[in-house]
């Protein structure tokens, strides 16, 4: 007899499972798990039905959960019996033959039912919905024996079945009741393209047209369909696509609170209903906050709270989806996302809206960018949905747009992306293209993982793949390879994104928890927050160790413990476990004395790489870690944090000194910003350059702070990046003498330090914030200026070299020296 | 009578303080006998040792940030189960372990 909890999930479907699924994660033995379904099926990927249809994709290659996985998860599976009662206070279940089971906890995921249109000849043989591996299966029978195929429905599901009966042979006409094509989700120059193009593919459409009777032939089964108008036309099946209504019958004669419109069994944020804390909800059948999900997006986030609850952990929180729609009809092209149709809307609350539009009807490519307030609040795409996901995350994050407006109709591709030949467009790729450039992973090895694993989300696919794990630059590849694949990626809503898998707590959350209640620990930190995990992970130790390091300078001591390798060995390691030492040289000058050291290194050391690096220093690759301290000390340089997230390379040309076009002492100013601010931590890596004039020959415009001369003084850009993507640094200041320089500089720089988030380079803090906003603190306000450049210079004064001063700098020097095994005396045990 | 008779061939490693908590450190050993190996001790002081090399691509171990019982590799941050040297799903992979022991303070492994 097991003394676990009972928990009842009604609903085997993508709801259902997904809860269990996420539950097993993090409190696999908590509960005995009863799965009731009506289908006769293991869980399966609903959305994949149209391309099962269309004959793309098999039955079994949507099965998300096999049998077995049933099995090997301890799940009492029960299909093929519909729960019809659920005695709320007896805490029991009731199947329609009579037999019963007992919860502690049940989950409702019902999902929805068809609407059927109440008219005449309704429940004819050959009038089907489509919702389930029985409709298609009837769709795909159908299509072998008969010739006229009627759609009622020009919505997503309705198309998608058009194109289905299409593709296996039938004769099509798509019965639609408004003037164009899926009017929820395009406005009506899209609906039009969208319908000219299925037209073209020879299915045909009555618009504006309504349905008055089904009529049955001399077998009994459909046979034809009478518009109001008395019309007529021959149909030997007919799909009903109309919409779907939240499925809450049982829920109802429960007694449990059910909303009338739009439907859905009542839930709170914790997914729990209203009506009784044991019984939760999630899936279509829901209504939260007085919203019915009809797509299946959001039922991943409902998933994870639901589970989260069920685990007793009790943090987490469902607040709302943003949904976005694609539709599954190869060769059309359509995306579509929060409020599309903008002005034209001609709602009142709409008028405020500002369109930007793109229209080629020859091309057969329509955009349109809905925003409001310098934020991309809707998006229509027809023809051309590459930048579908990127606009979806930029509507989903609330991102300022003010800056990229004149480009963002262009898409994200238009701004510069390297590692992976230039592809923006997955679906061209070939199965053998390599999408991830620096994991190797090539598209191919993708789908396979998204199908195989049944992966819906962009962290899943990192995880299993590690694609666009590491630098990231492929990520809109592989967001649109799960759009194709999966219907859809069902990542979380970033703006409440977690720091890690440890918590819930977002890194602001972090960064504001720590500075209000003076957190100044990475194990308060943790504790303060609820943390789930004993000592973090690997994610979000360093972050938080810098947060505190950044917020209480003098004050928190350092946990070299909570840093990555490099931060704590001060070297980067290299992939043969060695480490490569860069010495400080300031603004790229160096003297022979600097050199021979270097040399007499190298070759005591047995160095055997010695390389100019990009940032006009001298890197030693090769160096075994016991060696570090004496190639540091031999070299009799300063650190030149080439491993940390800290101040880098302060690149310089060689300026009025020496070059005749030269207007500023650009070297000079280098190394005076290099000196002012070498020891100071970041939330990533930071570079400057310093150029004696404009044609900037230190490459000042891809660097966090570039610095360019003028006869008349200094231009300041900031938030350049020569990295992964090459973001072109932005105007920032112009100023007269080089302490202003210094002082800008710093400001900027400061105000990094504290508002950025562990690893946001400057590029992307400053378009999470706005250049506007920087601008504002660093340049407007001149008190505010000299109260951060003071901050920053209050934080470095006295900061150790690492290289040289290891208490200070807290550097365990244990970790140079090997342990040597001694053997003891052999011990027998018997 | 016979008896199962298990060779341990304990060796010293080190005292329990010279572990850095929430780190670790190598202990040397040549190519020839199997190479280096991770002596790791966590915030509990539950000591364990690997051999240093990551299943992935050899990374070492010892160089990785500890937490839970867990290592995260230094060069493309697979997690290791420290008490059994498995790779974290979906990473597939597994490294050796070694026996660990902590008697008055002082560490001793089973190299084999």
């Amino acid at each position: 007899m097991s003394n676990k909890q009972k928990l009842a999930v009604i609903g085997n479907g993508m709801a259902g499972i997904r809860t269990i699924e996420e539950l097993l994660k993090i409190a696999p033995d908590k509960y005995e798990i009863t799965v009731f379904g009506t289908e006769p099926h293991p869980n399966y990927n609903r959305i994949l039905l149209s391309p099962v249809l269309a004959g793309e994709q098999t039955i079994k290659d949507i099965v998300l959960n096999d049998w077995d996985w049933y099995t090997d998860n301890g799940i009492n599976l029960i299909t093929g019996k519909t729960i019809t009662e659920i005695h709320r206070t007896r805490r029991e279940l009731t199947t329609g033959s009579g037999e019963k089971y007992q919860y502690d906890r049940l989950v409702i995921a019902t999902g929805s039912n068809p609407f059927i249109l109440p008219i005449e000849g309704k429940g004819l043989p050959g009038v089907i919905s489509y919702r389930d591996i029985a409709d298609t299966e009837a769709m795909i029978d159908a299509a072998k024996i008969y010739k006229n195929a009627v759609v009622i429905g020009g919505g997503l599901l309705g198309l998608e079945a058009a194109n289905g009966l299409k593709l296996r042979g039938m004769d099509v006409t798509v019965v639609h009741v408004m003037p164009w094509l899926m009017e929820r989700q395009l406005d009506e120059k899209a609906g039009k393209l969208l319908q000219a193009s299925l037209e073209a593919k020879g299915i045909r459409f009555m618009m504006q047209a309504q349905t008055e009777a089904l009529i049955a032939g001399e077998s009994g089964r459909v046979a034809a369909l009478r518009f109001k108008t008395g019309e007529q036309i021959p149909a030997d099946i007919v799909v009903m696509a109309v919409g779907i209504r939240p499925n809450t019958a049982l829920a109802e004669k429960s007694g449990l609170q059910v909303s009338p419109r739009p439907g859905g069994i009542v839930v709170n944020d914790t997914m729990q209903t209203l009506t009784d804390a044991r019984i939760y909800s999630v899936g279509e059948c829901v209504n939260h906050r007085g919203m019915a999900y009809g797509l299946v997006a959001p039922l991943f986030e409902m998933a994870k709270v639901c589970a989260n609850h069920l685990a007793e952990y009790g943090i987490g929180r469902y607040v709302g989806s943003v949904t976005s729609t694609k539709l599954k009809v190869t060769g059309v092209d359509l995306f579509s996302a929060g409020n599309f149709q903008g002005a034209a809307s001609g709602r009142p609350e709409d008028a405020g809206l500002e369109d930007i539009i793109l229209s080629d009807p020859m091309g057969g490519v329509y955009k349109r960018l809905v925003i409001k307030d310098n934020k991309l609040v809707g998006a229509c795409l027809y023809g051309d949905t590459v930048d579908g996901s990127w606009y979806f995350k930029l509507l989903r994050e609330g991102k300022n747009v003010a800056e990229i407006r004149d480009q963002l109709m262009f898409g994200e591709s238009n701004i510069g992306d390297v590692g992976h030949e230039g592809n923006t467009r997955a679906v061209t790729m070939k199965d053998t293209d390599e999408v991830c450039g620096c994991n190797g992973v090539c598209k191919g090895t993708i789908t396979k993982a998204i199908k195989e694993k049944g992966l819906f989300t962009l962290d899943e696919v990192r995880k299993h793949t590690k694609a666009s794990s590491s630098c990231g630059s492929c990520t809109g590849l592989v967001e649109q390879l799960l759009m194709f694949t999966a219907g859809g990626d069902y990542s979380a809503t970033p703006k409440m994104k977690p720091m890690c898998a440890c918590t819930d707590s977002t890194h602001q959350n972090t960064r504001d928890a720590i500075r209000e209640q003076k957190l100044l620990s990475v194990p308060e930190v943790m504790k303060t927050l609820g943390w789930r995990t004993t000592n973090g992970c690997s994610s979000c130790r360093p972050a938080i160790n810098y947060y505190l390091l950044s917020t209480w300078p003098k004050e928190y001591v350092d946990d070299p413990q909570s840093r990555y390798i490099n931060e704590r060995a001060h070297a980067n390691i290299q992939k043969d476990g060695t480490f490569s030492v860069i010495p400080r040289m300031w603004g790229g000058e160096t003297t022979a004395d600097e050199l021979r050291r270097i040399a007499n290194a190298v070759d005591k050391y047995k160095i055997p790489t010695v390389k100019v690096t990009g940032g006009q220093r001298i890197d030693l690759l090769g160096v075994k870690k016991e060696d570090l301290p004496a190639v540091w000390k031999d070299i009799g340089m300063p650190s030149g944090h080439a491993y940390a997230k800290a101040l880098r390379t302060v690149k310089t040309c060689v300026g009025s000194e020496w070059c005749r076009f030269g207007t500023q002492d650009s070297t000079q100013m280098g190394k005076d910003m290099e000196r002012a601010m070498w020891k100071m931590y970041a939330p990533h890596k930071v570079k400057f350059a310093v150029s004696g004039c404009p044609r900037n020959c230190a490459e000042a415009g891809i660097k966090d702070v570039g610095v360019i001369g003028v006869d008349s003084g200094w231009e300041l850009y900031v938030g350049g990046n020569g990295g992964i993507k090459t973001e072109v640094a932005q105007f920032f200041v112009k100023v007269k003498t080089s302490e202003e320089v210094l002082e800008y500089t710093g400001a900027f720089i400061q105000l990094y330090r504290e508002e950025g988030w562990y690893l946001e380079r400057t590029v992307h803090y400053l378009a999470r914030v706005g250049l506007d906003n920087a601008k504002q603190k660093v340049v407007e306000d001149a008190a505010n200026r000299k109260a951060l450049w003071e901050r920053l210079q209050f934080a470095l004064d006295g900061e150790p070299d690492p290289w040289f001063e290891f208490e200070k700098a807290r550097v365990d020097t244990r970790q140079f020296i090997p342990i040597k095994p001694i053997a003891t005396d052999t011990v027998a045990t018997v | 009578m016979s008896a199962i008779v298990t060779e341990m061939s304990w060796r010293f490693a080190c005292k329990l303080d010279e572990l850095p908590v929430l780190g670790a450190r190598v202990l040397e050993r040549s190519d020839a006998d199997g190479g280096n190996v991770a002596v790791f001790r966590n915030s509990e002081d539950v000591v364990f040792a690997l051999l240093d090399k990551c299943p992935h691509k050899g990374g070492p171990l010892s160089q990785g940030i500890v937490f839970g019982e867990r290592v995260a590799c230094p060069l493309h941050n697979w997690s290791i189960e420290l008490k059994s040297g498995e790779a974290v799903a979906p990473d597939v992979g597994c490294t050796k372990r070694f026996p660990v022991k902590v008697d008055g303070g002082e560490v001793f492994v089973d190299l084999g």
